[in-house]
């Protein structure tokens, strides 16, 4: 049995007196492609604004890939992590924000290429390379030149993918990524997380509402709830055997 | 015919003794403008370091800067820092103006600064965060291209503002325009047509200024809209 890349030990967050995680236990496999599902104001999207570093857990650690994430040792004891250490872990972990967050003062293939050339100080070259595959591959290819602002909504979010993998991060988190769409444009964007899920080795977290295509991707499905995980385990498990009435009913809001 | 109030021959007579001190009106606005450009930058920088105690005090100096006249900080750095011990410094007119004009100015100067870094929004910070790019490279390539462009009008503004503010540098007898007008008026007893022309030169500098300021103003108001670009191209 292979090591989990990522395990949350009793993590909580606060903000202010509102306790937003009670303690979270979850591991998460190389690979593995896990679907977040539950109410809004559940904290899903903290759990994983906490592993890309944008929120700082108030207890509990995060080990990513053997490597305690908010913590580093200095003379012994475990003290809290500077941003040189942030940077170094946060190197395998990748983000598709909800709304795209593309840089709109850069082209398209400029968005894609920045990371790897100024952060991995890869050659350009091939950069360049991979990064015009990339934006073929979501169906760009034509775009590679223009600016975010004349693309549409499916578009962007589908660029902000192909920016985050050129990165080849070992963790991939999907903030809602559809939320913030069009209904006719929504497809689109799931086609290319279908497409990575399928062909890329790296793991996946969703957050999302998209019910049917979550557990339809997704090894391992995390109902939270109230700031705790609920339920876990495969969709089938998850759906069809799960006592839990919350998320019975949670679940029939999304079949009419 | 003597006693008319105003005489062509004595405006002729003084415009060029007045534009003799144009020169210098110039050079001080530029290089106070320079100087609060500088020293602007020097405030927002102290700001963002987050120790409380710290901010606190850069935020009151700041302040007392900002509320007192620059005119009594600009007698204050000519005639009143001399005199104090240990790091009294004579320095000369056109030094202290620019100090003292330069320095006042600085702090709003940074308030434009700040509004221009708050004015990005906090997803671009996130996205930088996500692709862990360095704090050096998130700043040059992903803030400051964002946090400038709309800063330029506004400080187009203070540009202009400040022109009009270096007639105090008179007050220390720095020799621009407006102490040529008064000079030539005191000589000859006649102040209608040198300070006539002074508020002439003032009036065809900034006015043009302002109207391109205004234009440049819509150019950065649109400046991500690269449809519209591409549509008038």
């Amino acid at each position: 049995m292979t090591a989990p890349i990522v395990q949350y030990r009793d993590v909580c967050k606060s903000f202010g007196d509102v306790e937003v995680l009670k303690g979270i236990n979850l591991d998460i496999n190389p690979a593995e492609k896990v679907a977040v599902i539950g109410p809004s104001g559940s904290g899903k999207t903290t759990i994983i604004r906490l592993l890309m570093t944008l929120e700082e857990p108030t207890s509990g650690d995060i080990v990513v890939d053997g490597k305690n994430l908010w913590k580093m040792e200095k003379n012994g004891d475990m003290v809290r992590a500077n941003e040189n250490h942030l940077r170094n872990v946060r190197g395998d972990i990748g983000m598709v924000f909800q709304h795209f967050n593309l840089f709109p003062h850069m082209t398209i293939l400029e968005n894609c290429m920045t990371a790897p050339v100024h952060v991995k100080k890869e050659n350009k070259d091939e950069v360049r390379k991979r990064a015009v595959e990339m934006l073929e591959r979501v169906g760009l290819g034509d775009k590679i030149d223009n600016y975010p602002s004349q693309l549409s909504g499916g578009q962007k979010q589908r660029v902000a993918m192909a920016r985050a993998v050129v990165m080849r991060p070992k963790i991939m988190l999907f903030d809602e990524v559809t939320s913030a769409l069009d209904p006719e444009l929504v497809g689109e964007v799931l086609e290319v997380i279908r497409d990575l899920a399928q062909h890329e080795d790296m793991a996946m977290v969703l957050v999302t509402h998209e019910m049917d295509f979550a557990l339809d991707i997704a090894d391992k499905v995390l109902f939270l709830d109230e700031g705790v995980i609920a339920e876990q385990g495969s969709a089938k498990e998850v759906i069809e055997h799960s006592q839990n009435e919350r998320l019975q009913s949670f679940l029939s809001r999304f079949r009419s | 015919m003597n006693s008319t109030y105003w005489s062509w021959e004595r405006f002729l007579d003084a415009l060029p003794f007045v534009l003799d001190g144009l020169w210098i009106t110039i050079v001080l606005t530029i290089s106070c403008f320079l100087f609060s450009l500088l020293f602007g930058f020097v405030w927002t920088f102290l700001k963002r370091i987050p120790i409380k105690s710290f901010n606190w005090i850069v935020t009151w100096v700041m302040e007392f800067i900002r509320s007192t006249p620059p005119l009594v900080q600009l007698f204050f750095i000519y005639y009143a820092w001399p005199v104090i011990p240990v790091v009294g410094v004579t320095l000369s007119p056109m030094t202290s103006a620019i100090l003292g004009l330069g320095l006042h100015f600085s702090t709003y100067i940074a308030e434009i600064y700040r509004a221009g870094i708050e004015s990005v929004e906090k997803g671009q910070w996130e996205a930088a965060k996500a692709l862990n790019l360095s704090t050096m490279d998130k700043w040059r390539m992903i803030i400051l291209p964002q946090a400038i462009p709309p800063t330029i009008p506004m400080l187009g503004n203070y540009f202009i503002i400040m022109f009009k503010e270096v007639p105090l540098a008179s007050t220390i007898s720095v020799a621009e325009i407006l102490l040529r007008a008064n000079t030539y008026g005191a000589r000859n007893f006649a102040y209608l047509e040198p300070l006539t022309i002074v508020g002439i030169i003032f009036l065809v500098l900034s006015y043009p200024s302002a109207v391109l300021i205004r234009k440049l103003e819509v150019k950065m108001n649109t400046r991500f809209d690269k449809n519209a670009a591409a549509k008038s191209s």
